[in-house]
């Protein structure tokens, strides 16, 4: 069998002393910055991105992804004891889970979310596993045309998906690849939009621009609704489910990793989105839709199952197609750059130890969370009483000694300082800052394409709709615009995403 | 004809904030030769996104000042935090290299630190000494990056 041949490949990769080492690292970080507010997996993995730089390239991938699944896990620790979602794909948990621990249930509600995640986590790993190979085989198909599409109907559905009208979605992607024209045209050398500044000939940055925006910005925007922690805290007794609890949990995180191995590897989709639909879904399907929001087990079970999975699966279009899914992943596109790995159907093939290592090390790495959360809540939970004002300037230290080090230069540092004004203008303007960051990273590589394809078809655009592959691939695409313009799923749609 | 008002204040801006990159975009490829469709140069794509975008901010505009739109203000701005922060910001990358890592960390926490409503000197004073401590010990001893530790006049 290819797919136990593989993962046998993947643990001998992941289970490497140093890459244990650096799973653990990964998810113990992402522990942390699940449970504080404030600090996401985003500005995190910006922030750790140049310093990778030293590590050996699996080392450095299996640490990052650690950090992402990881805080799903610790965004619910704190989400269920003291009402606060340390990340917004548990948001949801919050509702139910809450509620839980004032019925005295938080140890619960703990165990459900986290043998939920569990779950999801080894089913999303095989979900993977599985659809490397032949997604991988389909990327060989295609041509320039066929990429230039496929990244068209990424953009477009991230842009549906994420919160937010869709105009506005759509305007920050065009505006990220504006700014990723910056710097040398590689067909031609030419230098664009640099003004002559040397710093510019490379391009921008995404690291600078991730950290301004999702880094400080963010900050500005926490300082300002200066709401105080009310913490609730009370001793977690009794951690195991009763013979009732699981009965209904489980059907629950069936449907949760179902939905959530699904909406991940869309375009758009990954961890907030799986547990909103879980939600959502859990509540139309109950018996007892009453209970949801006093308290409800299933509310708890399918949306923790939900994020876990779809965190864990957005990392499929990125590594068959080399297309990211969300913004996380597009960091990861950076985290590759740095080790000269082109993401896309080539990692599969060139790096098969890196590939099946990475996938195996986050099998290894939900277990890992699972022994690490449960026993340790009360050091997660205590971690929250740090005061935001001692917290924020240590995000800030990180962030600033992150952008310094990607040069070792002073440049990035004062960019990230621009960006950062840049951020509040786009928080204030209720801006989604998701969209344009995928826009930077993908806009290249759908100049690149689409010049390409027309220089086969000698300037014949008529071509993307006479390929079967691109013409379906853009007319999903406008499936997609024409939906959401439609009056009904519109409303619904802002119901589902709202937070 | 009823008097023309801005109902949508922010969608108004939004659309605002997308002309004018598009604008600036336009304007600058525009000294970068277009070439053809069959052999784009590299002003070629970057025209069509600044058309694309201007049209998405014209749309907007359009918009927020259609009589059935929902009537919204421009939220207030927090200027003061968003000065300490991104002050503090700068003045790191402006003290690194003369006054060192050190000297550069302590600027950026203590004048962060004045962004939070609950400024106190010990606090900040305290919180300096403890990330400064880290920092040390984690990038330059542990991870080894090239950071000018000491002032620039004892090298």
């Amino acid at each position: 069998m290819d797919l136990f041949h593989n993962l046998a490949i993947g643990f001998s990769t992941a289970a490497q002393p140093a890459n244990l080492l650096y799973a653990f690292f990964g998810c113990l970080l992402g522990t942390l910055i699940g449970v504080l507010p404030g600090l996401g997996p985003l500005a995190t993995i910006a922030m750790l991105l140049p310093i990778t730089y030293a590590l050996q390239p699996d080392a450095a991938l299996i640490m990052l992804a650690g950090i992402y699944y990881g805080a799903q896990y610790g965004g619910s620790t704190t989400a269920i004891v003291v009402n606060l979602p340390g990340e917004s794909s548990s948001v949801v948990t919050t509702i139910d889970g809450y509620q839980m621990a004032k019925q005295g249930r938080a140890g619960v509600a703990l165990s459900t979310a986290a043998i939920g995640s569990f779950f999801a986590g080894c089913v999303a790993t095989l979900a993977l596993a599985a659809l490397a190979g032949p997604l991988t085989a389909a990327a060989l198909l295609f041509g320039p045309k066929e990429f230039f599409a496929l990244m068209i109907l990424g953009l477009i559905l991230a842009s549906v998906l994420s919160s937010g009208p869709f105009i506005e979605g759509i305007g920050m992607v065009v505006l990220g690849m504006l700014l990723s024209l910056v710097g040398t045209d590689l067909s031609t050398g030419t230098q664009r939009f640099a003004f002559g500044i040397p710093q510019l000939f490379d391009g921008l940055d995404f690291v600078p621009l991730a950290m301004g925006i999702f880094g400080f910005a963010e900050i500005v925007k926490n300082l300002e609704q200066d709401d105080k922690l009310s913490l609730v805290t009370q001793k977690i007794a009794n951690l195991f489910p009763t013979r009732d609890d699981f009965r209904r949990m489980f059907p629950a995180i069936l449907r949760g990793t179902a939905l959530g191995t699904l909406l991940g590897v869309l375009p758009g989709g990954g961890a907030v989105l799986s547990s909103f639909a879980s939600y959502t879904l859990e509540k139309k399907l109950s018996k007892h839709p009453e209970q949801f929001g006093k308290g409800a087990i299933e509310g708890v079970a399918g949306p923790e199952s939900a994020n876990n999975a779809g965190a864990q699966t957005s990392f499929i279009p990125l590594l068959t197609l080399g297309v990211p899914s969300n913004v996380v992943m597009a960091l990861m596109v950076g985290a590759m750059n740095i080790h000269n790995i082109q993401p896309g159907p080539e990692v599969m093939t060139k790096n098969p130890t890196l590939f099946w290592g990475l996938i195996v090390s986050m099998w290894v790495g939900n277990l890992m969370l699972l022994i690490l959360n449960l026993p340790l809540v009360g050091l997660w939970v205590k971690l929250h009483t740090i005061p935001y004002r001692y917290l924020f300037p240590a995000i800030m230290v990180f962030c600033s000694i992150g952008v310094y080090s990607i040069n070792s230069g002073t440049f990035e540092v004062y960019e990230a300082a621009i960006f950062c004004v840049f951020g509040y203008l786009l928080i204030k303007l209720q801006l989604p800052a998701a969209p344009l960051l995928l826009g930077l990273v993908l806009g290249p590589a759908i100049e690149e394409n689409f010049r390409r394809a027309m220089v086969l078809s000698r300037g014949d655009v008529s071509v993307f709709l006479t390929s079967p592959l691109s013409a379906a691939l853009l007319a999903a695409a406008a499936i997609a615009i024409v939906l959401i313009m439609l009056p009904t799923i519109r409303s619904r749609r802002e119901e589902a995403l709202q937070e | 004809m009823t008097k023309l008002t801005i109902r949508d204040q922010r969608a108004f801006a939004e659309g605002a904030l997308f002309l004018a990159f598009a604008i600036f975009f336009f304007v600058t490829a525009l000294n970068y030769p277009a070439g053809s469709a069959a052999r784009m140069g590299p002003g070629y794509f970057p025209r069509l996104l600044a058309i694309v975008l201007a049209a998405i901010g014209l749309f907007a505009m359009l918009g927020a000042v259609r009589p059935t739109a929902e009537r919204q203000g421009l939220p207030r701005w927090d200027i003061k935090g968003l000065a300490w922060v991104t002050g503090s910001v700068a003045l790191f990358a402006l003290l690194l290299f003369p006054l060192g890592l050190i000297g550069a960390l302590f600027a950026l926490i203590v004048v962060s630190s004045k962004a939070s409503p609950e400024f106190t000197w010990t606090g900040a004073l305290a919180n300096a000494a403890i990330l400064i401590a880290l920092c040390l010990l984690v990038f330059v001893s542990g991870l080894g990056l090239q950071l000018p530790v000491w002032p620039a006049l004892f090298n």
